[in-house]
């Protein structure tokens, strides 16, 4: 699986990206926003952080930038992409899925590890992961609480395309449990083909026993066996 | 040597005159003492230069003679501490200190102040105090790889404390959230004593190979200078200065345009871009342009190399037009560095910069005449001899007399608040419901503490712990101090802050190995508080000694008073350890029904300076509780030998709040499964004092039942007290603690209540009207 992992001026989750997809033994390339070189990549991953410090409005700033219309394409044409925390506010401000992250309800930053279910175990991102499954995954963003129409949302929830929701340890959707305020719990979103996925917690930061938690892995796994079956 | 000496009697070289420039003020009496600058300097600036200065250079020296960037009041005593190991890399004088940590890696840390700019505008003095540590560690070649940060705060029971302690948090969080550095722990503590002058110290740890460190010189004449980064604006002017001074009830307002304002985004390029100019081999030398900006950084490589300077004003990029020589020389706008290029390598430099939509651009070149010398479009504007700029500032020894009232306080009789009256249970929850041993999950919670995936111990334990990546090391960091201790007792109260860091680290599994210090106390000039800093000098000087933990660097914040009340002397240990082996890693919470709970150390009624005594009767009095530095020490090996060994499942350190509180710590963990503990407590004290007393040289550590023999034996061997205190309860049990006098019992749910609940509800509260 070679992966092209997007760097902005300001992503800062890209190194820990990078570094998550070679310990599944993935192929990782870092590509800087400007060089618009996608060709010849399996999957596209746009990593979190502060991209242009998160001025204006987290990712849409980054959206404007060149290499988004090859992301954008590479989407259209079925890529996979993968965004994560920025990375999904940047896709939502793409327009490549529906939408917004706007403040916690808290106000403020929050960071701590969240309890996600994952709500589908059939897309290329999650097909490692049992339906239903708990994950311990860390969060850290101050924009993180998804909103959209009551229309979108309706078609989300009637489509299944919500593949991740925040719940308690014993994987109960409450209020508690809801770090941001996110409507319907949402921890995470799939476009309608399937080949885009967005979501706020970080799996990359959960591949590893020291690091607490495992549970993020599933998905990088579940990428790799996606695209190269013949090696699965 | 001679160099120096020579030239630091420069009176005899003739220094060319410089005609006074069309519109800067005239030098007089009241402008130099505006300047902070004595008559008595005055006189060795007009002897330094053989003439008067002109109003730019008078500018140029009072930041360099200032406090904060001249040390004067602190270098003579600051000598007295240990600066050297085999494993120092780089010790005081550079940007941070630098250790090897093995494996061919090193470590850069320190620590630094940013209390004035935080007592003015809380999030953004802050937030420019996470920025200019970074770029202390970065400039050295290393990659920033964990933030801690310390802050003292008047009570939270004041509107106006909990708005400087709000906006702190999110000024350390927002910047290093940003830049994309991991917080991974640090202290808070909240006393009277601070109420208008808070702390806020930022440390960063960065990580680099052995033959990536660069050092901050400029040599090589002809080779250009180059300002990169952010633009030279207004803000700041004078920064260092004004911490120069005491605060008054007039500082807010008048202070302000001296408060820096930080940008982390372009932080985060200038770090990626400063790394990139490293690697690449095109530069010789970087500085941040920190405290004193432009003057400091340019003087400061020149003094270093051994050279000079020549920059030329006009050709600093400026925010606004109309900015004079004065201005853009003592600037403090953030998110700028000085680069000496290598002479040719201007492109190359300026490539790079634009990659990361950066901007570079030539102020001036290095000379050998060994001056700093400043033209603006052409016409000099300053020349100064750039060593005794550098390193000519006096430094004094002061008169040094104990407080009369400081010394009634530690001479108090606290007898009567051993045998209160009342239920032991509710001052138990009481302690543990004070915001001083509450959970900070309500702070580190706005930090992001797992980015860069290398977190191995988050905040909320004893010390943070990184793992580097590609060995099986680790590196654990900490950041102490009881300034109630140090206020009763200077020279013991910096004992035990070197003393709780390195107790904090051995928890950690990691071996102590440096320190870097942060020394906060009130005006230096005043006998009593200079009387503070000599002894917690010599305090500190002793430990460090004996646990062989060198001091690499660090900074000093004088004058941290407001209307003339000093704050609590908070000399802040910055304490980092290296983990062998990434097995050991151990925190403090315990992990298995039925484990043995065994106490390292003897139990004591010292309740000098305790939490307790504070919360239960608002005193701060008595005598901090006794360290034994050699008894410290066998207590740290006996706990790295049992960590060594595989044996231990949890290990915590007993500080503040004392051995109910350390227990407490260690059976709630990070809240998710609070354990019940059965405590039996045979000492033959006061039951205050077993349970509250701060008592030194003790660690509480869990193993399996069936270890706790080996456990016992390292201890013996180290002839450290040791006894099994007790087992570990079901989860969500009692703390149940059965004293030769008294019994206490509360719900592990209910003090975890107290534990996680008492700062949000205080933070969260929603404002009550007049408020």
């Amino acid at each position: 699986m070679r992966v092209a992992v997007v760097t902005f001026p300001g992503s800062n989750c890209d190194y820990d990206l990078y570094k998550a997809v070679q310990l599944v033994g993935g192929e990782p390339t870092f590509v800087w926003h400007r060089d618009r070189q996608l060709a010849g990549y399996d999957a596209v991953m746009l990593p979190g952080g502060f991209s242009y410090g998160d001025y204006l409005r987290a990712g849409a700033i980054a959206r404007m930038s060149p290499i988004m219309d090859d992301v954008v394409a590479f989407a259209h044409r079925g890529g996979p992409v993968l965004g994560i925390c920025n990375g999904f506010q940047i896709l939502c401000e793409a327009g490549l899925l529906p939408g917004a992250l706007v403040r916690n309800a808290s106000l403020r930053f929050e960071s701590k590890d969240v309890h996600i279910r994952v709500e589908r175990a059939d897309t290329l991102f999650t097909s490692d992961y049992d339906h239903g499954r708990v994950l311990r995954i860390p969060i850290a963003h101050g924009e993180g609480n998804y909103e959209a129409g009551e229309a979108t949302l309706e078609q989300l929830e009637g489509d299944g395309r919500v593949a991740f929701r925040y719940v308690s340890a014993d994987g109960e959707v409450t209020e508690a449990a809801n770090p941001n305020g996110s409507w319907h719990n949402i921890a995470g979103i799939v476009n309608d083909r399937g080949n885009v996925l967005g979501m706020m917690p970080h799996p990359e930061r959960a591949t590893e026993a020291i690091l607490g938690s495992t549970d993020g892995l599933g998905l990088f796994t579940s990428m790799l066996r996606s695209l190269a079956p013949a090696a699965a | 040597m001679s160099t120096t000496e020579g030239t630091l009697h420069a009176g005899a070289i003739a220094v060319p005159p410089v005609p006074p420039r069309d519109g800067d003020p005239e030098v007089t009496a009241e402008l130099v003492a505006d300047h902070g600058l004595s008559g008595e300097e005055y006189e060795r600036i007009r002897r330094i230069m053989g003439r008067a200065p002109t109003f730019t250079e008078l500018g140029v020296f009072s930041a360099m003679w200032s406090e904060h960037c001249g040390y004067k009041n602190s270098r003579r005593l600051l000598r007295l501490l240990p600066t050297e190991a085999p494993w120092v890399i780089q010790g005081p004088g550079e940007n941070a200190g630098v250790i090897d940590i093995g494996d061919g890696y090193a470590l850069a840390f320190k620590i630094e102040s940013h209390n004035h700019p935080s007592a003015v505008e809380p999030y953004q003095g802050a937030a420019t105090g996470v920025g200019g540590i970074l770029r202390d560690i970065f400039t050295m070649g290393a990659r920033p790889i964990a933030v801690l940060d310390s802050l003292r705060f008047g009570d939270l029971d004041s509107g106006r404390v909990r708005y400087l302690f709000a906006g702190v948090v999110s000024g350390v969080g927002d910047y290093g959230n940003c830049v994309g550095i991991p917080n991974i722990g640090g202290e808070v503590a909240f006393d009277r004593g601070y109420e208008g002058n808070p702390i806020v110290n930022a440390m960063c740890l960065g990580l680099m190979k052995r033959e990536e460190l660069i050092t901050a010189s400029a040599s090589g004449a002809g080779s250009p200078l180059m300002a990169v980064g952010a633009r030279t604006g207004r803000d700041g002017i004078h920064g260092a200065t004004f911490a120069s001074e005491e605060l008054s009830e007039d500082s807010d307002e008048a202070s302000r345009p001296q408060v820096q304002v930080g940008d982390p985004f372009t932080e985060k390029l200038l770090l990626e871009a400063s790394l990139e100019l490293i690697a690449s081999g095109a530069i010789t030398g970087i500085q941040d342009m920190g405290a004193a900006g432009i003057t400091s950084s340019a003087s400061e490589m020149a003094g270093r190399g051994g050279s000079g300077v020549e920059i030329d004003t006009a050709r600093v990029p400026v925010r606004e037009p109309g900015m004079t020589p004065y201005e853009i020389l003592l600037s403090e706008s953030q998110e700028r560095m000085l680069v000496v290029a290598e002479k040719g390598k201007e492109d190359e430099v300026r490539r790079i910069l634009e990659k990361w939509e950066l901007e570079a651009a030539v102020i001036g070149h290095v000379t050998e005449d060994g001056r700093f010398r400043v033209l603006e479009h052409g016409v000099v504007v300053a020349d100064i001899p750039a060593l005794p700029l550098t390193q000519g500032c006096p430094t004094y020894e002061r008169e040094g007399v104990e407080s009369e009232h400081v010394r009634s306080l530690r001479e108090k009789d606290l007898a009567e608040h051993l045998s209160p009256e009342g239920d032991l249970g509710d001052r138990f929850l009481r302690l543990l419901g004070s915001p001083n041993i509450a959970s900070k999950r309500w702070i580190y919670g706005q930090y992001d503490t797992t980015v860069r995936s290398s977190t191995a111990v988050r905040p909320g334990g004893d010390a943070g712990v990184v793992r580097i990546r590609g060995t099986r090391r680790a590196v654990a960091a900490t950041t102490d101090c009881n300034g109630r201790f140090v206020y009763l007792e200077p020279r013991r109260g910096a004992h035990i802050a070197v003393a709780e860091a390195a107790r904090n680290l051995v928890c950690a599994g990691a071996l102590p190995t440096a320190i870097t210090n942060n020394l906060n106390f009130g005006n230096p000039l005043k006998p009593h508080i200079y009387y503070q800093f000599r002894e917690a000098v010599l305090g500190m000087a002793e430990a460090c000694q004996a646990f062989e933990t060198p001091v690499t660097g660090g900074n000093v914040s004088f004058y941290n008073e407001t209307d003339g009340r000093a704050i609590y002397p908070t000399p802040v240990i910055g304490m980092v350890g290296v983990v062998e082996d990434i097995d050991h890693i151990t925190s403090h919470a315990f992990r298995n029904e039925g484990d043995a709970i065994v106490l390292l150390g003897a139990n004591d009624a010292e309740m000098g300076g305790s939490e307790y005594l504070y919360v239960t009767a608002g005193l701060v009095a008595g005598r901090p509780p006794s360290v034994d530095l050699m008894a410290e020490r066998s207590l740290q090996q006996a706990v790295l030998g049992m960590i060594h060994e595989g044996l231990l499942r949890s290990a915590h350190d007993c500080s503040d709040g004392g051995l109910a509180a350390t227990l407490a710590e260690a059976a709630l963990g990070d809240g998710e499964s609070p354990w019940g503990i059965e405590v039996a407590l045979d000492d033959d004290l006061p039951p205050v004092g077993v349970l509250f007393a701060e008592t030194q040289g003790r660690i509480v550590v869990s193993c399996d039942p069936d270890h706790a023999g080996a456990v016992l034996r390292i201890a013996e061997i180290h002839e450290v007290p040791a006894r099994v205190i007790g087992t570990v309860g079901r989860p969500g049990g009692d703390l149940n603690l059965r004293l030769t006098r008294g019994f206490v019992s509360v719900p592990a749910a209910r003090a975890a209540e107290a534990y996680f609940q008492a700062i949000p509800s205080i933070m969260d509260a929603p404002a009550t009207a007049g408020a």
